[in-house]
């Protein structure tokens, strides 16, 4: 293999005394990204699985797959079908010349509808990606900590919950906040106490928030504009979201949204994967969904005359807006979320009823999932701590 | 006895009472929004420091130990209220945006620490100097953030347009995360990261030393072993 001669004649410049030195965790992500490291464990192992931070990581960014193809597919697919019905024929600007050539804009056709979002879809990845990776590297090189893996998922979740109209110099901002000051200034990967994919997002929320709030949809075409459907339920009450929306879109995801979270069908392939292989705990999707059921269902019995977001089913609070992307991907990072079992269920248990008790109470959000996964992140040593206090308190008790 | 130029100087940046002492958070996230209001707040608290820990300390030798942190409060918030009636006679705008805050100056930690921890023990003269270099340490980190959270919070220096915003037909597309109070938090932090890295002394140790991390992987690994 000349690939692996290259890497073994360049090797030693990397190691102490060389006269790249500084460099070796670049080299050393390069040459690990490429093949096994050769480094075993050296003393009695008791080994269960061969699973390590790179599968873990590799599996939950494949299980982004469905989420991320149908989330390109349903871009075009809006986007086509309002340029059908303004009457336009084509983009403006280099978006249209690569798509051109390629595809056309009709939304019947699958492919013309993939090739419209992946020109959106793409070009945020890809900043995303770069930039990421520049301040994960130069972390790394500074810090002479290994350049990490985990940077794949994040780059791929935060770039997932992006608007798609998202410009690509809010998106370099936003995962610069994200990976910096979500996660490196606390030490890197498995030190830091927020999802960083997230913390980037709720910087731009924040920063930006005329384009980013969640009210109005994002769409790619121009000049087209219309409430997203939790804004529609808050405003005009469930019978006419339904109207415009039936359940089953809404579970297949044909409605606006950011790029990953429109289709609660597509996350839930990529979620069975990670929780059959236990990558995502089973105990935090348990929790924000019976806290979620359990908080909605109270709040149907309770009920509002002038809040129609009180009668809304918990069926359709897990087909809108982020619940289900944030659900499977965002509260089950194993670094943010609660460590303990009994733990993990009330973390979870506490994502949904905030997710809940944001969208329905709070007049000034309509989403809340983002801020309620950020708030029990901040919860969950405080969790850790609870849980194992009782567990002492128990034991002492048994004598 | 400390050098008069190290009082004043000392508080800048080796002993910053914002970033090395975290006291007086609570107006540095409040009045630096813009940086106008924000100079008026450092000039008032500069002086109420100075002039705090030269009256306290010309009558340290008389207060009786017990009740001296009322003496304290007394002299603090009499010069307060002074403060705060020549703001309301000649800066009444800003008087009005700075609202409480220039009230809070009596509760303020920098003030109370400075009289409590240097007045207390030194003359007049190096109290004096003390209170005038911790309200500079103070101006030092507010007038950076304000410059910072105005300049890209809303595009204006001073209120002059210095970025063009985008909705006046610019370039510039203002960041609100930095009118929000917690981005001072934000920038303090980041401040602080920059202080510490120049002067390493202010690091504290580690409470909980982390196992070992890969960096000398590197040097443990035999080369070329695949």
């Amino acid at each position: 293999m000349g690939l692996r001669r290259t890497l073994d004649r360049l090797e030693p410049h990397f190691l102490k005394g060389g006269k790249w030195h500084g460099w070796y965790p670049l080299y050393e992500a390069i040459d690990t990204i490429l093949y096994r490291p050769a480094s075993v464990t050296k003393t009695t192992a008791h080994v269960r699985d061969g699973i390590d931070l790179k599968r873990i990581m590799i599996t939950v960014w494949l299980c982004t797959f469905p989420a991320m193809f149908y989330g390109m597919y349903n871009i075009g697919f809006q986007a086509n079908t309002i340029m059908a019905e303004m009457g336009l024929t084509a983009v403006e600007g280099w978006r249209g010349a690569v798509l051109g050539g390629m595809a056309g804009y009709d939304p019947d056709r699958i492919w013309d509808c993939l090739w419209h979002g992946a020109a959106y879809f793409v070009p945020i990845y890809a900043v995303v990606f770069v930039v990421g990776s520049f301040w994960e590297v130069l972390f790394a090189i500074k810090r002479g900590h290994e350049v990490n893996e985990g940077f794949f998922v994040t780059s791929v979740l935060f770039a997932l919950i992006c608007p798609p109209d998202l410009p690509l110099w809010q998106a370099a901002l936003g995962i610069s906040f994200g990976v910096v000051i979500g996660k490196e200034v606390f030490g890197g990967t498995g030190k830091n106490f927020l999802n960083p994919a997230l913390a980037g997002r709720a910087f731009l929320f924040f920063a930006y928030p005329a384009d980013l709030s969640g009210d109005a949809v994002w769409t790619v075409v121009d000049g087209y504009t219309g409430a997203t459907a939790l804004a529609v339920a808050a405003q005009e009450g469930l019978p006419t979201l339904q109207s415009q929306l039936t359940w089953l879109d809404a579970f297949f995801g044909n409605m606006h949204g950011s790029i990953g979270e429109t289709s609660t069908l597509a996350i839930l392939l990529g979620g069975v994967v990670l929780l059959v292989t236990g990558i995502a705990s089973w105990r935090i999707v348990f929790g924000v969904m019976a806290g979620m059921v359990v908080t909605s269902l109270l709040l149907n019995l309770i009920g509002s005359e002038t809040n129609p977001m009180f009668a809304m089913p918990w069926y359709w609070h897990l087909v809108l807006g982020g619940f289900a992307f944030g659900m499977i991907f965002m509260a089950t990072d194993p670094v943010s979320a609660a460590m303990t079992e009994v733990g993990k269920l009330w973390f979870g248990a506490l994502i949904g009823f905030m997710v809940v008790v944001i969208r329905v109470l709070n007049p000034a959000f309509p989403e809340g999932m983002m801020l309620s996964i950020l708030f029990a992140n901040l919860f969950a040593p405080l969790i850790d701590h609870a849980v194992m206090r009782a567990n002492i308190k128990r034991r002492l008790a048994r004598g | 006895m400390m050098k008069p130029k190290e009082l004043l100087l000392a508080p800048i940046f080796k002993n910053n009472p914002i970033a090395l002492q975290i006291l007086g958070i609570c107006s540095a996230l409040a009045v630096t929004s813009s940086l106008r209001v924000t100079l008026v707040m450092c000039v008032a608290l500069t002086l109420v420091t100075a002039f705090s820990n030269l009256f306290v300390s010309m009558v340290r030798n008389h207060i009786p130990n017990n009740i001296r942190i009322i003496v304290q409060m007394t002299i603090i918030a009499s010069l307060v209220i002074v403060v705060d009636q020549v703001l309301k006679a000649y800066l009444y705008e800003i008087s009005k945006q700075l609202s409480v805050f220039v009230g809070l100056i009596v509760t303020n930690c920098i003030v109370m620490g400075r009289a409590e921890a240097f007045a207390m023990k030194h003359p007049p003269l190096p109290s004096f100097l003390d209170g005038i270099g911790n309200g500079l340490g103070y101006s030092a980190i507010l007038i950076g953030l304000a410059t910072i959270r105005e300049l890209f919070g809303s595009g204006t220096l001073l209120g002059y347009e210095v970025l063009r915003l985008a909705s006046n037909g610019g370039w510039y597309v203002p960041n609100g995360m930095l009118l929000l109070p917690p981005s001072a938090f934000f920038l303090i932090g980041l401040f602080i990261w920059v202080i510490r890295t120049y002067h390493k002394e202010q690091v504290e140790t580690v409470e909980y030393p982390m196992a070992p991390n890969t960096q000398d992987l590197s040097a443990e690994r035999a080369p070329a072993t695949h």
